[in-house]
């Protein structure tokens, strides 16, 4: 592994992200797509696309065949992404290229297997190469892998960790002691997908976690609206939306979804 | 009584196999249920009330049953079956899905979920739930809806709904995804009874707890039967439920061999085979460490075999830790021989085995003049053949003949 723990204990890409966007009070706005989509050659133009209309902070999402924290529309994007063949290397290859282009931080996003088969140590390697600030891993609760973890914590990447509506306080405490670059809340209770309502209660949810950590933290699953995304970003550290993206992407390509980017960009910063 | 003796198991762990690997949304609920089943198993009235549904609604003890016909077959082993398949709804899946509603029960859930291959599992939760006027939603490969119909119009008439899963390979491990994400999503009042030896922890360990049944008495019968422990100890395993079921009770004891039979679908070499512990490799699907079939990529690969209970692609990670321990032995049976020995057993015993236990029979046939000197063979018969019967006769012509053509 490459990193020295002087890398891994300066400030993180992510860090000084989120440290700039409270200097400036606002949120960050945080696109999801999955790698491969709509098509393996577009990708690159969708990440320049989200780059260039607004996006803080990109998470690319690694296909798995087996999501099973997702909904139907990023399912179908990544069962179509695996059948282009594109998988966990194929993704750091679009990270690079895309880093050669564009400053935007990326944070991948993926099940635990793809990692597991490509290696750990590798993966932290390349993906930090590859010019990753961070890693997400949908499958990878605080606490469940400390060998794992471990690795990651001494690795320049930041692990991000997640917390749910279901998460007793008392864990919540735990998870933040230990993260990096921001918390992950998942607004609602079930799989990543559009939604018509935002959860009540967000607002208090969120502020409970902001009392048990400085860490910043970014609100996702079932933001779809331009609408929602505003009302999330005045109480969030970040707004990611996903499906919403992801659905639009697949039926009206890179031209047809950068409008919606723009206006959810918009709305974030226009926020507070 | 299940017990709680090694202390990995308190981990959740099997060696380096197993843990949780899952959406921090279902964290709590594990810890909840964790919580709840070592309560229950430390209850005695929790085991008085699944005791004497295990007897009565039942039929436990299931009988250990002297094969002789089918041993002369083998290669003159001395040949028993543990017959499962004599259970209340056909199959073992219905110890633990008991065992699990109970649970659930006094957990205060009231709505209950599961994923179904074969439709065995499916079938025995729909039962359970029946018995105590639970909800019950059953996902199902809409490949396994196709092959099984039987088992869908049998759940559907107690009472469940089922919910055909269309996406990825339409069988199993895509029934398994679409549950997980259900129970994300309800999972403050509902309970996911998972039907093997799989998923995250405690469920191996407690499915393997409520199986454990089947070698306990097993063990007791074949000692007051022979007077002596088995040579070896046989059951087909896919997640592996019935095998850890059935390998428990003999762990420690070190003259009898436990041997798992995977299905080795068109060939190991064929790529279309669900021989999980035979040729894939150390992955996480489903919420625990195990053993994998996979691409370089680490996606999981479909998995294939004539029978639908076995077509899975992953395996309990007690199994994982067994095999590199070298406590049991893990071998393979084809489709062809697997259909072969349902014939065979349909013939020499009069007993149609599920097609799943076939691969048990299939090994012993096989493999049974090497153990004739050393001792009985116990096979665990894990459920009955009715399921496959359409199945089968479309698969070999005989539809078309008229009669069996073996």
């Amino acid at each position: 592994m490459s990193a020295s723990p002087s890398t891994a204990k300066r400030a993180s890409s992510l860090e000084s992200l989120f440290t700039k966007l409270r200097e400036a009070d606002r949120a960050a706005f945080i696109p999801f797509v999955t790698a491969g989509r709509p098509t393996p050659a577009e990708t690159g133009e969708v990440l320049d696309m989200l780059a260039e209309t607004g996006a803080d902070l990109i998470e690319l999402g690694v296909p798995f065949s087996d999501p099973l924290a997702d909904g139907p529309t990023i399912q179908a994007a990544s069962f179509r992404a695996i059948r282009d063949g594109i998988g966990l290397p194929e993704t750091l290859r679009i990270l690079e290229a895309f880093r050669a282009r564009h400053p935007t931080p990326v944070v991948l996003f993926s099940y635990l297997n793809p990692v597991l088969r490509y290696g750990v140590e590798p993966f932290l390697r390349d993906a930090a190469e590859a010019g990753a600030g961070g890693v997400l891993l949908t499958d990878l609760p605080t606490g469940a892998d400390p060998e794992l973890e471990s690795a990651f914590a001494s690795s320049p990447l930041d692990l991000i960790r997640l917390v749910a509506p279901t998460t007793p306080p008392e864990r919540v405490r735990e998870i933040a002691s230990s993260a990096r670059g921001f918390l992950y809340y998942v607004s609602r209770t079930g799989v990543t997908g559009e939604q018509a309502a935002l959860a009540e209660g967000l607002e208090r949810e969120v502020a409970a976690i902001r009392a048990e950590t400085t860490v910043p933290v970014a609100v996702g699953f079932g933001i779809s609206t331009a609408d929602q995304a505003g009302v999330v970003g005045r109480v969030a550290d970040g707004v990611v939306v996903g499906s919403a993206i992801v659905d639009r992407l697949e039926r009206e390509g890179v031209a047809g979804t950068a409008a919606f980017v723009e206006e959810l960009a918009r709305a974030v910063h226009r926020a507070r | 009584m299940p017990t709680i003796k090694d202390p990995e198991a308190l981990s959740g762990r099997f060696g380096p196999y197993g843990g949780r690997y899952v959406p921090e949304t279902l964290v709590h609920a594990l810890d909840e249920l964790e919580a709840g089943f070592r309560e229950v198993v430390a209850d005695p009235a929790f085991h008085e009330e699944l005791d004497g549904l295990a007897r009565d609604y039942v039929g436990r003890p299931s009988p250990l049953y002297a094969a002789r016909r089918l041993g002369e077959a083998a290669g003159g082993a001395e040949v028993y079956l543990k017959r499962e398949d004599l259970n209340h709804t056909g199959a073992h899946k219905i110890n633990n899905t008991l065992g699990q509603i109970l649970l659930a029960r006094r957990m205060g859930k009231e709505r209950i979920i599961a994923e179904t291959g074969a439709g065995q599992h499916g079938v025995a939760t729909a039962t359970v739930c029946a018995l105590f006027g639970l909800g019950c939603v059953v996902y199902m490969g809409e490949e396994d809806m196709r092959r099984q119909a039987l088992n869908v119009y049998r759940m559907r008439l107690l009472g469940a709904e089922v919910r055909g899963v269309s996406s990825g390979t339409r069988t199993l491990k895509d029934a398994t995804n679409e549950a997980i994400r259900d129970w994300v999503t309800n999972v403050a009042d509902t309970h996911y009874i998972i039907g093997s030896v799989v998923g995250p922890a405690p469920y191996p360990e407690m499915v393997r707890d409520f199986q454990a049944v089947i070698g306990r008495e097993a063990r007791e019968q074949i000692l007051a039967r022979c007077g002596r422990l088995p040579a070896a100890v046989v059951a087909c395993v896919g997640g592996g439920s019935n095998a850890m079921g059935i390998f428990h009770a003999f762990r420690d004891d070190e003259e009898t061999a436990l041997v798992g039979v995977e299905a080795a679908g068109e060939g190991v070499d064929s790529g279309r085979h669900s021989a999980t512990l035979s040729a894939g490799g150390r992955g996480v699907l489903h919420g625990s460490m195990s053993y994998l079939l996979q691409d370089d990529h680490g996606q999981v690969a479909g998995a294939h075999s004539v029978s639908a209970g076995l077509d899975y692609p992953g395996v309990g990670p007690e199994h994982a830790h067994l095999k590199d321990s070298g406590r049991a032995l893990y071998a393979t049976a084809d489709d062809r021989e697997a259909l072969d020995a349902f014939a065979a057993l349909s013939r020499l015993e009069g007993i149609i085995p599920a097609l799943e236990s076939a691969h048990a029979v299939a090994w012993t046939l096989r493999e049974g003049a090497e153990w004739a000197g050393r001792g009985p063979i116990v096979i665990c018969l894990s459920g009955r053949g009715d399921k496959d019967v359409a199945e089968v006769a479309e698969l070999t012509g005989d539809l078309r003949n008229g009669e069996p053509s073996r």
